[in-house]
C-alpha cells in the first residue's frame, strides 16, 4: 500500500488541532492527546511490513471508550485522571488494522446529552460556528471530523448520539444495528441501547472503519456472531431498484418546511437515480422519547453505580462508608448525570417498576415491531430528518426535556436495535442539516448502498 | 434482644413452627460465573481479579458454560423442572465488596423450579416432604475484613464474581430438626452431584431462614422473619428455636411479630434484630441487559440429567433390597457417594455384606477418622481389603489378627497375604503345632490342667488363652478348642 | 403519580447521591416535568404483548470454564485510591457486632 507514512498523517492530525484550536481554548474537541506517543505509534506502523488497511490513520476516540495510554474520563469529573489498564476492543482491531488514536474527544458526561455541554471539562464547540454546540453527546468526535483534524472517529449511540452531532456539524455518523460492534471497553451507559458509532469525512471513510471494528468478540456476549459484509462494495451498486421509505411521523406539520425541503430536495435526487419512494407509517414514533427516557435512566442508575471511590476514580473522603459515597458521587457526578441517575432509580423503585420500566419495554415492543412491519412490506431503508433542528447556540436549551426532543428522530433505532445513519444533505441558515436512513437488523448494506447513492446524487449541494 | 432462656417452655407447646430456607451454595468450578479469574481460595488478597470483576468502567460479563451445567445437575438433583429459557437480572445495592453496585442473579426467571424432597418421617409414619421453590444462579460478592486494621475495612475482591446457586425452600419445615433434616439431605444430594465442596464452615453453603409462629391448628401463615448469620447446621437448628420461642411469647401477650431480620449470636445462643437500615431493602431488580436470556435446549438438558448418578435416597433403597443391611447401617454407607461406591466395590469382591459392612463402618471409617483423609484416596482400596476379609472367612488369619494387619495395610499400603505372613499373623492350624503348644500349657498350668480334665469344663477358655499367647495369637482358636475337648475327655 | 420530596430523598439515598435542600427542591419540580410526559405510556395499549423485546435475540453465548484471566496493563495499585497489603480500603463498615449505625445495607 502506498499513500503517506503513518508519521506524515498524525503529524498532520497535530498541525490541524492546533491551527483550529481543538483545545480547552477552542473548540474544546479534543480533550487528551500525546504527540509523542501517538508519533511512536506511528513509527511502528511505518515499519511494518504490512500496514494494515488504515495504513496509519489518524483516529479521534470519544472520551468514553478504553484506551490504554491516554484518559478515559467519559467527560466526568468522577474519572478525573483515570487511565484504563485494558483497551476496548474496537481499539484493539483498529490499532491492529494500522490506525493511530490521536487523541480523546469531549463529550457529554457519560454521554448524557445532546450538545457536549453536558461534560465536566467544559463545552465542546461547532467548527461551523463556534457560538453553536455541536451535538452530543459525541460532539468531540464529530467536531474533530468537521474540523478536518482527523477523517474519521468513533462515538457511541444510546439514543442518537452519533447522528446528531454528524447532523449537527455536517459529516457523516453511522450506528450499526445493535450487536454489531463489541461493546467490550465502552463505557456503559444504557446497556441495551449502547453501541459504539463511526464518524466519517465521507461514507467511504465510514464505511472503511465500520468494517474494522464491527463482528463478534467473546467479550461481549450481546455481541452478535453474523458474518461482516464489505460496506464499501455497498457503493458499487446503483440505487435503481431500492425502495426508500418516506416514514410520515417523521415530516410532522410542526417540522421547519425548509428542513423538510431539503429532506424533499434529497430523496428527489434519490428517486432521480433510480430509487423508488414510498410513503409509509411508523405509528409508534411519538412514544420513543417518553419510552427511551425511562429504559435509558433505569440502565444508567445501574451501570453508574460502579462508580463509588472504593477500586478506581477520584474519592472523596467522608466521615464513614455513606459519606464516602455520597461525597464521591455528589461531587463526581455533574446536575444531567444525577438527574439521570435520580430518574432511573425511580422508575425501578419499589412500587414504581411496573408502572414505568415495564411498561416502557412494552412500549418498545411496538416501537420494535412498526419497524419489522414496514421493512417486511418491501421497504429497503428508510429516511428521514436526523433531528429537528440545526445546531443551537451554547445554552439555548435550558428544559431538560426540551433537550430531550432532540432525540426525537434517532431514539426510535436504538429502541429498535436497527442500523441508522446521517449525512450530510445541505445547509439551513449556514448551518449543516442532516438526513437519516435506517435499515433492517444487520442490513447495514443496504444503509451505506442508500447513503453512497445520495451522497454521489447530491455531490457539492450536501454542503451548500 | 431477646434469649431463648425467658421464654416458658409452654408458650412454644400451642403454636406451630414454619420455617422455609434459603441456600446459597458455591458451585465448583475453575473460573468464576462471568469472568476467567480462578476460583479458587487461598489467593493473597485481589490477586484473582480483572476488568470484569473489578468492574472496571466498560468491561462485560460472559456466562461460564461449566457454572451452567452445575447449576442444572444441581436443580435434576433436587427434582426440579429446568426452564429453557431463564433470565438473569441485576440485583441494585451499595457495599464495597460488591464491585458493580449490583449482582448479577435471578429474578422472575430462574433456571429451575418446582423441585420436592423427602427428608424423612415424622412420629406418626407421615413423610416430611420440603417443596423447593426454586434454584436460581447468580454470583458471589467480595470479602469485607474488619478486624484487620484499625478504622478502615479491607476489600477482597478474589471471592467476587465466584459462581453459585441460591436453593429456595416452601415454607414446609414444621420444627428445627426438619429444617436440620432438610439441610443434611441437601448437602448430602449436592455432595452426591459432585457440584459444590458444600462446606458450612468455609462458606460455601450458607443458610438464611425464614421463620413464624401459628397457632396450632391455624392454617395460614403468621408473619415471618429472616434469621441470618448461622455457620453449622446445628446453629440454624437453634437460631430457629430460639426465634420461634421469641415469637411465641410475643404471641401469647398479644403482641404482633413484625417482619424483620434478625441475627444469630451462635456464641450468646440468641437472635437479635438487625439494626433499621438492613430491613428496607429496595433491590430494583430489573433484566440484566449484558446478558440475553439462557437458552437450554431440551436434548442437552436430558443429557445432564442421563449424567446424574445414583441419588442417596435411591441408593438406600437399593442397599436395603440387595444386601439385606440393617436402616441404621445403609445410612452410615450411603453417607457420602464415594463411601458407598467403595462399600459395593468391597462387596462385589467379598460377598459376604455384612462382614463388609462391619469393616467399612468400623475399621474403615475409624482409620479415616484418625487421618481426616477422604475414601477416594484412602490407602487401602476395595480389592485388598476384600483380600483380607477372605482371609478371615477362610480361618488363614484371626479376627484380632486381621486389625492389626489391617493397620499395616493402612500405613504400608502392602497386601493382606505379605503382611501376614511376614508378620507371622497367619493362623497355625497344624495338628502337631496345636498339640505341642496344648501340652506346654498343660505341663506349665498342672493344676488348671488337672481340674481341668477331671470335669471342671468352664476352664477351658482359660486353657485356650494360655495357648493362644503361647502361640503369640496365631493359633486357630477353634481347632484348639477341639483339642482341649478331645483332652477333656471328648465331649 | 406526582414525585413528592420524600420519594426524591428516597431515591437520592438507594443511589448514594447527598442533595442539599436547593437541589431537592429543583429536582422534585425537573422530575415531576419529566414524568408527566411519560404518563403517555399509560394509555398505550399493550395488552396481548409479552413485555419482551420483539428483537430476534438469539441465546446467550457462553464461555469455557477455563484460563487464562483477563490481565490489567497496570496493577490494581497503581489507580485504586487506597490500598494496603493488597486489600482496597475503605471507611470502617458496620459489622453485625459493632453497630456503626447506616453503613450497613
Amino acid at each position: 500500500m502506498t499513500g503517506p507514512s503513518a508519521v506524515a498523517q498524525v503529524s498532520r492530525s497535530f498541525q490541524r488541532m492546533s491551527e483550529v484550536h481543538a483545545g480547552s481554548d477552542g473548540l474544546n474537541c479534543i480533550l487528551w492527546s500525546d504527540r509523542d506517543g501517538a508519533l511512536a505509534a506511528a513509527r511502528e506502523i511505518d515499519a511494518r511490513a504490512d500496514r494494515g488497511a488504515l495504513a496509519g490513520m489518524p483516529i479521534a476516540v470519544k472520551d468514553n471508550i478504553a484506551t490504554l495510554d491516554l484518559p478515559t474520563t467519559c467527560g466526568s469529573r468522577i474519572l478525573d485522571g483515570y487511565v484504563s489498564p485494558y483497551e476496548a476492543t474496537v481499539i484493539t482491531r483498529l490499532r491492529d488494522a494500522g490506525g493511530v488514536v490521536i487523541g480523546k474527544t469531549n463529550c457529554d458526561e457519560f454521554a448524557m446529552g445532546s450538545s457536549t455541554e453536558y461534560s465536566a471539562w467544559g463545552p465542546a464547540r461547532n467548527p461551523v460556528d463556534c457560538s453553536r454546540v455541536p451535538g452530543g453527546s459525541s460532539g468531540g468526535s464529530a467536531a474533530a471530523v468537521a474540523a478536518g483534524i482527523v477523517r474519521v472517529a468513533l462515538g457511541s449511540e444510546t439514543g442518537g448520539s452519533v447522528r446528531q452531532p454528524a447532523a449537527y456539524c455536517g459529516v457523516v455518523g453511522v450506528k450499526p444495528t445493535y450487536g454489531r460492534v463489541s461493546r467490550y471497553g465502552l463505557v456503559a451507559f444504557a446497556s441495551s441501547l449502547d453501541q459504539i458509532g463511526v464518524f466519517g469525512a465521507t461514507v467511504e471513510d465510514a464505511a472503511i472503519v465500520m468494517e474494522l471494528v464491527a463482528g463478534r468478540d467473546a467479550r461481549d456476549a450481546t455481541s452478535a456472531d453474523r458474518a461482516v459484509p464489505r460496506y464499501r462494495e455497498a457503493a458499487e451498486r446503483p440505487l435503481a431498484g431500492l425502495v426508500i421509505g418516506r416514514p410520515r411521523e417523521y415530516f410532522p406539520p410542526t417540522l421547519d418546511s425548509r428542513l423538510a425541503a431539503l429532506c424533499d430536495r434529497a430523496l428527489d435526487a434519490m428517486r432521480a437515480a433510480g430509487a423508488e419512494v414510498r410513503d409509509v407509517s411508523l405509528p409508534h414514533t411519538d412514544l420513543a422519547i417518553p419510552v427511551y427516557y425511562i429504559i435509558a435512566p433505569a440502565e444508567a442508575s445501574s451501570n453508574l453505580a460502579r462508580f463509588d471511590g472504593v477500586r478506581y476514580g477520584a474519592r472523596s473522603a467522608g466521615a464513614g462508608l455513606r459519606a464516602m459515597y455520597e461525597h464521591t458521587r455528589s461531587r463526581g457526578f455533574g446536575p444531567e448525570v444525577t438527574r439521570r441517575i435520580l430518574l432511573g432509580t425511580y422508575v425501578l423503585s419499589a412500587g414504581y417498576y411496573d408502572a414505568y420500566y415495564r411498561k416502557a419495554q412494552e412500549v418498545r415492543t411496538l416501537i420494535t415491531d412498526d419497524f419489522a412491519r414496514v421493512f417486511a412490506s418491501g421497504v429497503h431503508v428508510l429516511f428521514t430528518p436526523t433531528a429537528p433542528t440545526p445546531a443551537f447556540p451554547l445554552g439555548a436549551r435550558s428544559d431538560p426535556y426540551e433537550m430531550y426532543l432532540n432525540d426525537i428522530f434517532t431514539a426510535t433505532a436504538n429502541l429498535a436495535g436497527v442500523p441508522g445513519m446521517s449525512i450530510p444533505i445541505g445547509r439551513l441558515d449556514g448551518l449543516p442539516v442532516g438526513g437519516q436512513f435506517m435499515a433492517p437488523h444487520f442490513d447495514e448494506v443496504a444503509m451505506f448502498r442508500a447513503a453512497f447513492g445520495l451522497e454521489r446524487a447530491l455531490g457539492a449541494a450536501a454542503h451548500a | 434482644m431477646t434469649t431463648t432462656r425467658e421464654v416458658a417452655s409452654g408458650a412454644t407447646a400451642r403454636y406451630e413452627m414454619v420455617v422455609g430456607l434459603e441456600v446459597h451454595v458455591q458451585l465448583r468450578t475453575i473460573t468464576k460465573a462471568f469472568c476467567c479469574c480462578s476460583s479458587s481460595f487461598g489467593a493473597a488478597p485481589n490477586v484473582n481479579t480483572c476488568p470484569v470483576c473489578l468492574a472496571l468502567p466498560g468491561a462485560l460479563p460472559v456466562l461460564n458454560e461449566q457454572a451452567v451445567r452445575l447449576a442444572v445437575r444441581a436443580a435434576l438433583a433436587l427434582g426440579c423442572t429446568v426452564n429453557e429459557e431463564s433470565i438473569f437480572a441485576r440485583k441494585n445495592y451499595f457495599y464495597p465488596d460488591l464491585p458493580k453496585g449490583y449482582q448479577i442473579s435471578q429474578f422472575d426467571r430462574p433456571i429451575a423450579e418446582h423441585g420436592r424432597l423427602v427428608v424423612g418421617a415424622r412420629r406418626d409414619g407421615s413423610p416430611v416432604e420440603v417443596g423447593i421453590t426454586r434454584v436460581h444462579m447468580e454470583e458471589d460478592a467480595g470479602k469485607s475484613v474488619h478486624d484487620r486494621f484499625p478504622g478502615v475495612s479491607a476489600i477482597d475482591l478474589n471471592r467476587a464474581g465466584v459462581p453459585l446457586i441460591e436453593i429456595v425452600s416452601e415454607p414446609d419445615m414444621r420444627s428445627a430438626s426438619d429444617a436440620g433434616a432438610y439441610l443434611r439431605l441437601l448437602r448430602q444430594i449436592l455432595e452426591y452431584v459432585d457440584v459444590s465442596d458444600v462446606n458450612m464452615e468455609e462458606g460455601s453453603l450458607r443458610v438464611d431462614a425464614n421463620v413464624s409462629a401459628r397457632p396450632r391448628g391455624e392454617t395460614r401463615l403468621g408473619t415471618k422473619t429472616e434469621v441470618k448469620n448461622m455457620n453449622s447446621f446445628s446453629g440454624v437448628e437453634r437460631a430457629l428455636e430460639a426465634e420461634f420461642q421469641r415469637q411465641c411469647a410475643m404471641l401469647d401477650r398479644g403482641e404482633r411479630v413484625v417482619q424483620m431480620t434478625m441475627l444469630w449470636d451462635g456464641s450468646r445462643g440468641e437472635v437479635r434484630p438487625a439494626r433499621s437500615k438492613e430491613q428496607s431493602h429496595d433491590y430494583r431488580y430489573f433484566p440484566e441487559p449484558d446478558l440475553p436470556p439462557l437458552r437450554l435446549l431440551p436434548e442437552w438438558i436430558a443429557r445432564i440429567r442421563a449424567e446424574l448418578p445414583e441419588l442417596p435416597q435411591a441408593r438406600r433403597e437399593r442397599f436395603l433390597r440387595e444386601f439385606g443391611l440393617a436402616t441404621a447401617d445403609v445410612e452410615v454407607l450411603t453417607a457420602t457417594a464415594p463411601l458407598a461406591d467403595y462399600y459395593e466395590r468391597l462387596v462385589a469382591a467379598h460377598p459376604d455384606a455384612k462382614a463388609s459392612a462391619n469393616w467399612v463402618m468400623g475399621e474403615v471409617l475409624a482409620a479415616l477418622n484418625a487421618s481426616g483423609g477422604s475414601i477416594a484416596h484412602f490407602p487401602v482400596q476395595p480389592a485388598a481389603l476384600a483380600r483380607l476379609l477372605d482371609l478371615v472367612r477362610d480361618g488363614a488369619v484371626s479376627h484380632s489378627a486381621a486389625k492389626r494387619i489391617f493397620e499395616i495395610m493402612v500405613r504400608s499400603g502392602d497386601p493382606a497375604d505379605t503382611i501376614a505372613s511376614r508378620e507371622g499373623l497367619l493362623q497355625v492350624r497344624d495338628a502337631d503345632e496345636l498339640r505341642r503348644w496344648v501340652d506346654e500349657v498343660f505341663a506349665e498350668h498342672p493344676v488348671e490342667a488337672q481340674r481341668f480334665t477331671s470335669g471342671e469344663r468352664k476352664l477351658q477358655g482359660v486353657l485356650v488363652g494360655f495357648v493362644m499367647k503361647k502361640s503369640g495369637g496365631r493359633a486357630d482358636p477353634k481347632r484348639v478348642n477341639q483339642l482341649l475337648v478331645e483332652r477333656s475327655g471328648g465331649g | 403519580m406526582a414525585v413528592k420530596r420524600d420519594d426524591v430523598a428516597h431515591v437520592a439515598a438507594l443511589a448514594r447521591l447527598a442533595l442539599d435542600e436547593a437541589q431537592m427542591t429543583l429536582m422534585v419540580t425537573e422530575l415531576n416535568g419529566i414524568l408527566a410526559h411519560m404518563d403517555v405510556l399509560q394509555q398505550v395499549d399493550t395488552a396481548g404483548d409479552s413485555g419482551t423485546a420483539a428483537l430476534e435475540q438469539a441465546g446467550m453465548p457462553l464461555r469455557r470454564d477455563a484460563g487464562p484471566p483477563l490481565s490489567l496493563a497496570r496493577p490494581l495499585e497503581s489507580f485504586a485510591p487506597s490500598m494496603r497489603d493488597g486489600f482496597l480500603l475503605v471507611p470502617r463498615l458496620a459489622t453485625h457486632e459493632d453497630a456503626a449505625p447506616e453503613d450497613l445495607e
